[in-house]
């Protein structure tokens, strides 16, 4: 059944964004820390484990595989709805600090990548899975 | 002319279905028959959605792009949070855990040096600007990290309001650039495997940035780089109204 993929999908979002609220509180920070990142944690590991099987296989996981289908998609009507006649109206000082950031954090990603790889001359360029 | 708005007001999310998949279908086109695939569809896309959002924000004021549009008003619920939240756990359906651990400890650290880096930038621009007052250099400074950690951090140590909208245009610049920029410059930065993205997404943070971004690059990417985006918000929200400002606050 193509729903029980979306209801284990629904769940592993429900059950982030409540713990990432809980930190955020528990922080004393006005925002969800982590709440997405944590339920793609727990869809990692019911795709990974062989008791969920029954909600991650065959139609099921098509109920899944469709909503990361439509990925682009709405990022494309996210795109539609920024803001971006105020990001226009921001002026030199917002213009010049927003692109400021982005470049310098763009020339951090070669290096920060190296944390951690044992042989970062030998390792072969993994494109992930597919 | 009152039936298309009838038909189209009641049914906006369908309405939002179809345009996008037109726009799409037409970004595609373009990009084969123009750029012969050298610049990926999807960007095309996020591009003219960019551009759409600029004139919807023009035409009507408001503060949601094509979406405050009446007869558009479905993108903004297909392109909101909790879609955009749902679909990008989705693409986490097929990842190994053993992916994510690799670039765990790299992951962690992305977080705070891009916050650390980008609120660093946007405070010195506004100095730069001629701002000495540490709540208002504090404000933009977070701005640069993200169009929401501006806006909490400038309430938290109470900047002007002028500030505050001026954070959120920084943020929201960095956003766009991020959108357009990734594929752009991903060949030169090694933006190609898992654990670089995961690197990537923690040192720009902003979600909407990094999903889009990614998903011009390379879609399969993208639940690497938004794993660690998501912690990016809740980290900058804590350090910018306390650590960050203690700092600012005690150099000027």
């Amino acid at each position: 059944m193509i729903v029980y993929g979306v209801a284990l999908l629904s769940a592993c979002l429900i059950l982030g964004m409540l713990i990432g609220e809980a930190l955020g509180v528990m922080l004393g920070v006005e925002a969800n820390v982590g709440g997405v990142g944590i339920a793609m944690l727990f869809l990692v590991l019911a795709s990974n484990s062989r008791q969920f099987k029954a909600l991650t296989e065959g139609a099921a996981g098509d109920g899944i595989k469709f909503w990361s289908a439509m990925y682009i998609p709405i990022v494309v009507a996210m795109a539609a709805r920024q803001n971006v006649a105020a990001a226009v109206d921001g002026g030199l000082l917002a213009l010049l600090a927003g692109v400021a950031a982005v470049v310098v954090s763009f020339a951090l990603v070669p290096v920060l990548s190296k944390i951690g790889k044992p042989k970062p001359v030998d390792q072969p360029q993994d494109g992930g899975p597919a | 002319m009152e039936i298309f708005e009838t038909v189209f007001v009641r049914n906006n999310l369908i309405v939002a279905f179809a345009l996008v998949g037109v726009t799409i279908w037409f970004s595609y086109w373009l990009a084969d028959k123009l750029t012969q695939g050298r610049i990926h569809g999807s960007a095309i896309a996020i591009a003219l959605g960019l551009v759409a959002a600029y004139f919807g924000g023009i035409a009507t004021g408001g503060n949601t792009g094509l979406a405050d549009v009446a007869m558009l008003g479905g993108i903004g619920l297909m392109g909101g949070g909790m879609l955009r939240d749902f679909a990008i756990v989705a693409t986490a359906f097929g990842v190994q855990l053993s992916e994510l651990k690799k670039a765990g400890l790299a992951g962690v650290i992305s977080i705070f040096a891009g916050v650390i880096v980008s609120f660093v930038v946007g405070a010195a621009i506004s100095v730069m600007f001629g701002y000495t007052d540490p709540a208002e250099i504090t404000t933009i400074g977070a701005g640069a990290v993200t169009y929401i950690v501006g806006p909490v951090t400038g309430e938290a140590i109470g900047a002007s309001n002028e500030v505050i909208t001026l954070s959120v245009a920084a943020g929201l610049v960095k956003s766009i650039l991020v959108m357009i920029g990734t594929p752009l410059v991903a060949r030169f930065i090694g933006l190609d495997n898992p654990q670089s993205a995961m690197v990537f997404g923690g040192l720009m943070g902003t979600t909407s940035g990094v999903a889009a971004g990614l998903a011009a690059t390379d879609p399969k990417l993208v639940p690497y780089g938004a794993m660690t985006a998501t912690f990016y918000t809740g980290v900058g929200c804590l350090l910018g109204p306390s650590i960050l400002f203690f700092i600012v606050n005690g150099m000027f």
